[in-house]
């Protein structure tokens, strides 16, 4: 397990310089001027010269390289050609709306799957199963925007029994969560009903496998069965989900931030790419992948503690 | 009274009926084998003593087990029964454990379900029973996951799982099937070990009479949901009535009339082969390991001939076959087909793997189930430059369909419309389609029932004398290899340690695995002597 460990970090770590590599030269090859852009058509070429020097633009490309990278570990983002400061104060600001917002959709999604998939497999076939199939068919169907917009005219307006949108910060952490409430479980929705079908399918996989009817005949009865074996069995498919979900729920929130204004990483990325930017598009996209090759790291790990089989190999 | 009494057993699934009438005993201490072919409800009657039917199965009769009726009971009722005083071993020991749980936690489960014991108590009992079933501590601690055993070892945990609380009868349905020879005698040794020192009885379901001749007290002959025959295993050897047990036999030891001389041309010359596989690296730097599967074999295969090649699982006979089929790249050493040599680093090369073609073991796998059965057959037409088109193809497809007693007419039908013996039939009009001159038969009939199997091998003994094939007969199955090769090789851990004509190998076994390897073998030609 040590060894699994230690080979799934080294992995992780050249995982991210590749990124690295990639996010830089992808940047570096679009066209445009930086510092021409920020300045504006009228600029004199002394006045680009002289930012571009103060920016860093004029040494090679290698030198950028390291520059941006040893900023990075250190915490140094650069800073935003268009707001002319820090990044990683812009970043700061916005990962603790978008982080607790995907932990927040990701949990709820979870508390919702689990049970109802656990139920649609074990009562394969009853009212309870189509139920459940036909309600998560819909679950992924409808659109979160139009869903949002449900929510908000039903649970803010109509009963005020949460806001309509904004976000007062963390200062007042249960204003903050009541804030994020209604975003996250509009978010958890579809991925809920993703989530529950694959526990389903999964789960009755499972079920239909030799060991159960060990287990059977050993004397366990149907709900232990179910609970000693199957479940952990069956959990591969629906960790692989859920870390796919994370990733994407951590930046791919950008309708429902905009709806309700909430000031998350999703519409800030959204904004840099319109203006420009790009020391705030390459250190925010850097970050998130960072966030999912640490999810997909986690999952990794998951997957060698749930089955012991995947250990061995790495 | 006995332990176990059927009485009058019917069940049906859903519309099906699948058993009429089943009666049957088993006592304690005592052997009692159900023996049929596929199809013939011998493990529906097993699953009705347990009663871990499946869904909408309607038992009716008497299931008496231990003066209480089976079928009257409650499920939690059941559920005590189940585990504590009926132990059950199963037909697939790959399968039948859970892969993320140690066999230690999976044996003791057995106890700690019916709250025998505290959980340090059950462990110790789970330890005591694994060096009972003959998997001592020092290689099988408690903590061993089922992927790090093999299978005949996974079946000996099955059998602690179902034994640990000494249940008074054992239910074994196909316990030694997917098992190799010298496993599977270990295995019913094991079982009838058991037998004698708990006192309980054994209900023992198989599909080979040879397996259980040798140890069952009570032989019952079922088929199609019937009991056709049933009494003490010496009478019904002596004095067997059934038209359909005498069949049985029959097809069990069936030789085949083969009339085909070989010619001394070879077709196929293997020689020196050395197959390696990559093994997982040890340490991140420094080259992978290897793993020799194939060890500087060399054979030769004349025209018209038969040879056999027999081995356990793990021997390299696959990997042989593999290799010549063209399938992977040999390491070192050569193979020669019609005198054209492949060498080391190469694979052999499409125009020489149109003389040969295989026929797997598996006839529900080897298909792909969205095609016709026409498109199917005529797949090794790919290997040739000119494959014929339009009428000459479907000319070709139905005499190769009739060659192999099928009708022109299946061409339009899929592959699930066919039962297994006809799926294999059609896996050898597939092979002969182009013509080949070598057809390689992989465990080709070791899925099948006695009586289709006699029939594939007369089929296959007719090809040959009509077509001149020679054939590579790889088996585990030592009687059938017997039946239909003129030559045969024993093959352990890459090597081949005896090769020479089949009946002086099999009267006269010169090496000690081939000795091994043909005592663990069940006979039934030595039993009704």
């Amino acid at each position: 397990m040590l060894i699994f460990t230690l080979k799934r970090l080294l992995s992780l770590a050249l995982s991210l310089i590749a990124a690295s590599v990639a996010i830089f030269f992808v940047v570096e090859i679009i066209p445009g001027d930086p510092a021409r852009l920020m300045l504006g058509i009228n600029a004199t070429q002394d006045a680009v010269d002289a930012l571009r020097t103060q920016m860093g633009l004029d040494q090679g490309v290698m030198a950028r390289y390291w520059l941006w990278i040893s900023g990075l570990v250190q915490g140094d983002f650069g800073i935003s050609y268009t707001y002319r400061v820090p990044v990683a104060e812009m970043v700061q600001g916005r990962v603790w709306v978008s982080l607790p917002l995907a932990m927040y959709a990701l949990l709820l999604s979870t508390l919702i799957a689990f049970p109802i998939g656990i139920l649609a497999a074990a009562k394969r076939g009853s009212w309870a199963d189509w139920l459940v199939m036909g309600g998560t068919q819909l679950g992924v169907a409808i659109p979160n925007f139009w869903f949002a917009m449900i929510m908000v005219s039903i649970l803010a307006i109509k009963y005020q029994l949460f806001s309509a949108g904004g976000f007062p910060g963390w200062d007042d952490p249960l204003a903050a969560m009541k804030a994020l409430t209604l975003p996250a479980f509009v978010l958890a929705l579809p991925q809920a009903s993703i989530l529950a079908r694959v526990m389903r399918s999964s789960l009755l996989d499972t079920l239909s496998e030799d060991f159960m009817r060990t287990a059977r005949a050993k004397g366990r009865t149907a709900r232990g069965a179910m609970v000693h074996h199957a479940l952990r069995n069956a959990m591969i498919p629906v960790l692989t989900i859920i870390g796919l979900q994370f990733s994407f729920l951590l930046a791919g929130a950008i309708i429902i931030e905009k709806i309700f204004f909430l000031p998350g990483l999703g519409s800030m990325i959204f904004t840099a790419i319109t203006q420009r930017d790009l020391i705030v598009v390459e250190s925010v996209v850097m970050l998130l992948v960072f966030a999912v090759i640490l999810v997909t790291f986690l999952v990794d790990i998951t997957y060698a503690l749930v089955d012991p089989r995947l250990r061995r190999r790495a | 009274m006995s332990l176990l009494e059927i009485n009058g057993l019917k069940l049906s699934i859903g519309a099906a009926e699948i058993l009429h009438d089943v009666s049957l005993s088993v006592d304690a201490g005592q052997i009692t084998a159900v023996i049929g072919e596929s199809g013939s409800g011998k493990s529906m009657t097993a699953y009705c003593v347990n009663q871990l039917l499946p869904r909408g199965s309607v038992a009716e009769g008497q299931v008496q087990f231990n003066c209480q009726n089976m079928l009257a009971l409650d499920e939690p009722s059941l559920c005590n029964i189940r585990g504590k005083d009926i132990g059950m071993v199963f037909q697939e020991p790959m399968t039948a454990l859970n892969p993320v749980q140690t066999i230690g936690a999976q044996v003791a489960e057995t106890v700690l379900i019916h709250g025998a014991a505290s959980k340090p108590e059950a462990l110790k009992i789970a330890r005591d029973t694994l060096n009972r079933v003959g998997l001592p501590e020092a290689q099988f601690p408690l903590s061993r996951y089922p992927h790090e055993l093999s299978g005949g070892q996974r079946q000996r945990v099955v059998i602690a799982m179902a034994i640990a609380l000494r249940p008074k009868l054992l239910i074994a349905d196909e316990p030694t099937t997917a098992l190799d020879v010298t496993t599977q005698s270990q295995i019913m040794d094991l079982l009838k070990r058991l037998v004698q020192e708990d006192g309980m009885g054994l209900l023992l379901i198989s599909h080979d009479l040879g397996v259980v001749a040798d140890v069952a007290d009570h032989i019952v002959i079922m088929r199609k949901g019937k009991v056709v025959e049933q009494g003490a295993t010496q009478h019904i050897f002596k004095h067997m009535q059934h038209p359909y047990t005498k069949a049985l036999f029959e097809a069990s030891s069936h030789k085949p009339d083969r009339k085909a001389k070989p010619l001394d041309a070879p077709i196929l010359e293997v020689k020196n082969l050395i197959r390696d596989y990559a093994l997982p690296r040890k340490s991140l730097f420094g080259p992978a390991p290897k793993f020799r599967a194939v060890n500087d074999v060399s054979f030769c295969l004349k025209k018209g001939e038969s040879l056999g090649l027999v081995g356990e699982s793990g021997c390299g006979k696959s990997t042989l076959t593999r290799a010549i089929l063209g399938l992977e790249a040999i390491q070192g050493g050569s193979i020669s087909i019609n005198g054209v040599e492949v060498k080391a680093g190469h694979t052999v090369p499409r125009t020489l793997r149109r003389n040969m073609q295989v026929v797997f073991q598996d006839p529900y796998g080897s298909f792909n189930p969205r095609h016709k059965v026409a498109r199917l057959v005529s797949e090794p037409f790919h290997l040739l430059d000119d494959a014929p088109t339009g009428a000459a193809r479907k000319a070709a497809i139905s005499e190769a369909l009739e060659a192999v007693g099928m009708q022109a007419a299946d061409a339009d039908k899929y592959i699930h419309e066919f039962s297994g013996g006809q799926r294999q039939r059609i896996a050898i009009a597939r092979a002969l389609i182009i013509k080949p001159e070598l057809i390689i038969l992989d465990e080709a009939v070791s899925a099948l029932d006695v009586s289709i199997r006699a029939q594939i091998l007369d089929l296959l003994a007719a090809l040959s004398d009509k077509l001149g094939l020679s054939y590579l007969f790889i088996s585990h199955d030592l009687s059938v290899v017997r039946a239909i090769t003129d030559r045969v090789m024993v093959m352990k851990s890459g090597v081949i340690v005896e090769e020479g004509p089949t009946e002086a190998i099999f009267q006269t076994p010169q090496h000690e695995y081939t000795r091994a390897l043909l005592a663990a073998a069940p006979s039934l030609e030595d039993l009704m002597q």
